[in-house]
């Protein structure tokens, strides 16, 4: 049994006066015990909603989610507040995008660590204290004695991302979700983070669903991959399959799209035209029609359903035919 | 820290060297005098002019000036001429400043023990029944009159709860230990004589309250609103914390700053509107002084008083300096 199974997910934001917006539409995917599984997809396609709604971090009003997460056997939207605090921290956990805003900038790191330990395993502040150095010390901060006194602003920015891997890690949670978590780092330190996620993944046995628009952290990290466009996934696939044929124009535009170090001088880059819509795409035809080299007819008034080719999952109409270089190039 | 703090209570005494020279000016300037005051509108003109000598106020005004600073130097701020005639300016404050703390002190705490609670729940309600009525509440705190709300506290409560209506003089008193009559007489174990202290207080400090309450309640639903959407509230959220620990450690902690700092600056408004409710409620403190001072041109009494408030005013807004590197490390870094 998957540790964590989201099937039909849907988030909706309703404002008073204004339309509701459908920011996660049907959203399905499994997560195995040890798995990393990645959502992919640009700004705005819901994946970070998604992370949020399987937390059970979006507000309460203003935010319909329906569907079902399942983890472990327990279905966390029916769950009560008080019962899904218990849950988070403990069994899931999470890592976000910012690490100087993520963190409280007036209370010591230290603090910042042992909370989580006080509060889900029943620890004193000494024992916590304690616990905390060994975490810091294992997420690789050096000194970890004197850090647990210092604030976030006296920490670097990749030491700061350490000390929320050590957070989110402290109970050993069986699932870790990491919301972009090399983002706003410099590039040098992104490759050290992401090799300190990978190890501690492993080591810990924890499952990660690992949220990017970086097809270069999906290369290296992920066992499968979701990639999500306007609120829904367009294809899924295990990541040697999808880096090696691309099905979706999408994720053949996104791979495309990356800039190559042995391209020769002058080389245009190949953007993915247009960009998300606003308004709810889905409704009529394939959301990603109007951005798309292979768009048919068919695409503007058909959803495309989502079909199942020997364990790749794809929506679409007219899918790229395998080995398709690039499509057309556009001057930047 | 240290340094810092020398270097603002140098700057101090700038302000009030400063202060004190506008203000001898000023209250020199206003119409009438301490002699038409005295001696009222039938007086002749060899009594005015020997008034006006005995007073020294035949000098030049800077001569005036000059020796009231060299006497200030030595502690001696002149003798009354029309609130208690005959006691020195200094005794007069001695006397009334623990009155006027006392009603600010509970006036403030009204104000923060309801202000901060109220505004923290107001956001976290927000666009709710509860939080649109406290906003509008707030409002209303703001601007009705302190002078207004003091009579109808006064006239219309002190009957319907049974309260005196009449300031502190009426107070039994406690044997004096330090002048404030609610902890001389838990200092002594006169009981009675707090609770009765209480009694006279509790009207007077409400009147007092309403403008800081209001305000203390916006600033810190203003600033709670702004905490709860920060980044490190969702990672606290993500580690399951209790409400409570959130609440305490991750949102009021952050928000405190604007809200200190209110605090600090609503001590003038405290001291402004102590003129105002001391009067109606005829509550022997400073502020009533202020008041009597000044419809009997009491220079002496004025100066000093003003003086001090500016103190009292300037040190307090030091703490609150000062505070904000207990409440935010990042300021303590510089």
């Amino acid at each position: 049994m998957a540790l964590l199974e989201v099937r039909d997910l849907t988030v909706v934001f309703e404002r008073k006066g204004e339309d509701p917006f459908r920011a996660v539409d049907g959203v399905s995917f499994d997560v195995e015990p040890g798995q990393t599984v990645g959502l992919v997809g640009e700004s705005g396609c819901g994946k970070s909603v998604t992370s949020l709604a399987i937390m059970g971090l979006l507000p309460k009003r203003g935010a319909r989610v329906t569907g079902s997460v399942v983890y472990d056997g327990t279905e966390l939207l029916k769950l009560s507040d008080r019962e899904m605090r218990d849950r988070r921290g403990r069994d899931l956990g999470m890592v976000f995008q910012d690490p100087l805003s993520s963190l409280n900038p007036v209370i010591p790191i230290g603090v910042q660590v042992s909370e989580v330990l006080e509060r889900h395993r029943g620890m004193s502040r000494k024992e916590a204290m304690s616990e905390a150095k060994d975490l810091l010390d294992k997420v690789g901060i050096p000194d970890p004695n004197r850090r647990l006194t210092e604030y976030p602003h006296q920490l670097s920015g990749g030491m700061r991302q350490r000390a929320l891997i050590a957070i989110a890690l402290a109970c050993r949670p069986k699932l870790l979700i990491a919301d972009e978590p090399t983002t706003a780092l410099d590039v040098t330190i992104q490759a050290q983070i992401l090799a300190l996620m990978k190890e501690l993944v492993q080591d810990l046995g924890t499952a990660l669903v690992m949220i990017t628009h970086d097809l270069g952290v999906v290369a290296g990290l992920c066992d499968e991959v979701n990639v999500l466009y306007a609120g829904k996934v367009v294809e899924k696939a295990m990541r040697h399959e999808l880096f090696a044929r691309p099905r979706h124009p999408y994720t053949h535009g996104l791979l495309a799209s990356i800039p190559r170090l042995d391209a020769p001088r002058g080389e245009k880059l190949t953007p993915i035209k247009g960009s998300v819509s606003d308004n709810i795409p889905w409704a009529q035809g394939c959301a990603f029609a109007p951005r798309c080299p292979n768009a048919l007819d068919l695409c503007f008034s058909e959803t495309p359903a989502e079909e199942d080719q020997l364990g790749r999952l794809l929506r679409c109409h007219n899918p790229v035919v395998p080995g398709t270089p690039a499509v057309e190039e556009v001057p930047v | 820290m240290l340094r810092y703090t020398i270097r603002r209570l140098i700057q101090l005494v700038g302000v009030v060297l400063v202060l004190s020279l506008l203000l001898f000016a000023w209250l020199r300037s206003l119409p009438g005098g301490p002699v038409s005051a005295l001696l009222g509108e039938r007086a002749t003109p060899e009594s005015r002019a020997a008034l006006t000598k005995q007073l020294g106020l035949d000098q030049p005004i800077l001569i005036q000036y000059f020796k009231f600073l060299g006497r200030a130097l030595s502690g001696d701020f002149g003798v009354s001429n029309g609130v208690q005639p005959g006691d020195s300016a200094m005794e007069i404050f001695l006397q009334r400043f623990p009155a006027t703390v006392e009603l600010s002190v509970f006036a403030l705490v009204i104000a923060i023990v309801f202000g901060i609670p109220l505004g923290y729940l107001a956001a976290k309600r927000r666009g709710t029944w509860f939080d649109n009525s406290s906003v509008i509440g707030s409002l209303v705190g703001v601007a009705i009159p302190v002078f207004f709300l003091a009579y109808v506290l006064k006239d219309v409560f002190s009957k319907a709860l049974g309260l005196p209506s009449t300031g502190r003089q009426d107070a039994i008193e406690a044997t004096r230990v330090t002048g404030f009559f609610t902890l001389d007489g838990i200092l002594t174990g006169e009981w009675d004589a707090t609770f009765n202290a209480l009694e006279h207080l509790i009207l007077p400090a409400l009147a007092l309250s309403s403008i800081p309450f209001a305000v203390i309640f916006r600033i810190t639903r203003a600033a709670v609103l702004d905490v709860l959407d920060e980044d490190f509230v969702r990672t606290a959220e993500s580690k399951g914390l209790t409400a409570q620990v959130i609440r305490r450690r991750h949102v009021l902690r952050n928000a405190m700053l604007p809200v200190v700092t209110t605090v600090g600056l609503q001590t003038g408004a405290l001291l402004s509107g102590a003129v105002l409710t001391e009067k109606v409620f005829g509550f022997a403190g400073v502020g009533e002084a202020l008041a009597l001072g000044f419809e009997r041109r009491d220079y002496p009494v004025l100066l000093l008083l003003i003086i001090m408030a500016t103190i009292v005013y300037v040190l307090v807004n030091l703490l609150v300096d000062l505070s904000y590197a207990l409440i935010d490390p990042r300021i303590r870094a510089r």
